[in-house]
């Protein structure tokens, strides 16, 4: 984010016009000498990012035809000084490694390898004048730490934008409101319960209860790993709130440890009518809807 | 704004149409324990479908009108309570413990009836001639 604010690589002591000039015909020369270079330094990069140990997900030829693709966005990016075509690429890149399981770090590692890969080229170059070599890294540096930051950031974007992608679909898979029966409700939850996905539950089924005119409803929490107090009072907070829509909620599934955290932690639970499966909590459902289930035989004994 | 207090067989039914202020509330409190006794009612129902916001003077009133109406031997019923209603009401802690509550009128009546048949089950069972 600091990069940002250094959009115009000036040092400090200089006529700024002037210096902005000479910036661009620095930069202008340095493009020239990195497209003169391009196969050996692509190559030096390519054979220090297997060295480093990075993108071990993907195959040799595939990280020399990366880091090719990368490098030529790289001298662009130094070359026009506009980052959209760049930032483009970062995220497309992204979205074709991260399945792959490429880390964040691994990302920032090669976007550093590159820049000292050309570094080491530039001291290699002018090493003699060392005036000259001092210009063309205060041009070069600001415009690096551009496109490193650049492309850091794509990824690390991409990365959540895929997160919050399956937060979403996770969140609209795991609550469903089910009739089994005419006025019984199931609501299976699974995974892991926050706040606002209690509160959503509870929204969901408050719904539910008033569209089906359910009677009772069947939470099972089977599929629940932990719990703690927040959560248990949440389930407390919707079996109220059902109450008050005229509904009786069974609580089912609550594993040995859910049980031993609750009673331990001191979460009052009295309240709640509590059947050990979902088989128990759908018999007892029916038993107060009045229903009973019985095979056929004993319902026509006569025939 | 008066609540309209309805007499249906055995049972009252105040159907509230708008928001009430507190001062309406307490009036329905008086005429409906008025009532209970007047018509010997066994049953009151409390139709709250209008309301889109329940105070915590109002919830009181409910549970008090539910309370004060068994000691005169009528059984309160709450009906009609919105689900987001009922959301902010647990969230606030305003849970009408004790309170008897049913989806809309047809399920608080059907409860009413059930309570009255269960009550002379029993008393047919304490009384083998009957």
């Amino acid at each position: 984010m600091a990069a940002k604010g250094k959009d115009s690589p000036a040092p400090a002591q200089l006529d700024p016009q002037a210096t902005l000039e000479s910036t661009a015909m620095l930069l202008r020369e340095l493009v020239a000498h990195l497209r003169q270079n391009r196969t050996q330094l692509r190559e030096e990069w390519a054979r220090r990012i297997t060295r480093a140990q990075l993108l071990t997900a993907m195959t040799e030829e595939e990280i020399f035809a990366e880091a090719t693709s990368v490098y030529d966005n790289y001298v662009e990016a130094l070359e026009t000084g506009t980052f959209e075509a760049l930032q483009a690429y970062a995220r497309n890149l992204s979205e074709r490694i991260i399945p792959r399981g490429v880390e964040t770090h691994e990302v920032v590692g090669i976007v550093l390898l590159l820049r000292d890969v050309l570094a080491r080229s530039l001291f290699g170059k002018y090493h003699e004048d060392f005036d000259k070599l001092n210009r063309i890294l205060d041009a070069y540096e600001p415009a690096a730490n551009r496109i490193a930051n650049t492309v850091a950031v794509g990824f690390v974007q991409e990365r959540e934008r895929i997160i919050r992608q399956q937060q979403e679909a996770i969140r609209e898979l795991s609550t469903p409101v089910l009739q089994v029966r005419e006025r019984l409700l199931i609501l299976p939850i699974i995974g892991v319960i926050d706040p606002q996905r209690a509160r959503q539950l509870t929204e969901q089924l408050l719904r539910a209860i008033r569209t089906n005119r359910a009677k009772v409803v069947v939470i099972d929490i089977t599929g629940v790993a932990a719990m703690d107090s927040n959560v248990a009072n949440h389930l407390v907070q919707t079996v109220e709130a059902s109450r008050l829509l005229g509904a009786t909620v069974i609580v089912t599934g609550l594993s040995p440890e859910i049980a031993q955290t609750l009673v331990t932690i001191g979460v009052d639970l009295s309240e709640m009518a509590t059947v050990g499966d979902l088989q128990g909590g759908i018999e007892e459902a029916e038993r107060l809807l009045g229903y009973k289930v019985l095979p056929l035989e004993e319902v026509t004994p006569k025939a | 704004m008066e609540v309209p207090i309805l007499k249906q067989g055995h049972y009252l039914i105040a159907s509230i149409q708008s928001a009430l202020t507190d001062a309406d509330l307490s009036q329905l409190r008086e005429a409906l324990i008025e009532r209970v006794g007047k018509y010997r009612s066994r049953g009151v129902i409390v139709d709250v479908t209008a309301l889109d916001v329940m105070d915590s003077f109002a919830v009181r009133t409910l549970r008090d009108i539910a309370h004060m109406a068994r000691l005169r031997g009528a059984e309160t019923v709450i009906v009609g309570i919105q689900p987001e209603v009922a959301f902010a009401m647990v969230q606030l802690g305003l849970t009408l413990k004790g309170v008897s509550t049913a989806l809309d009128l047809e399920e608080g009546l059907a409860f009413l009836d059930r309570q009255a048949r269960e009550r002379s089950e029993r008393v047919q069972g304490r009384n083998p001639r009957g």
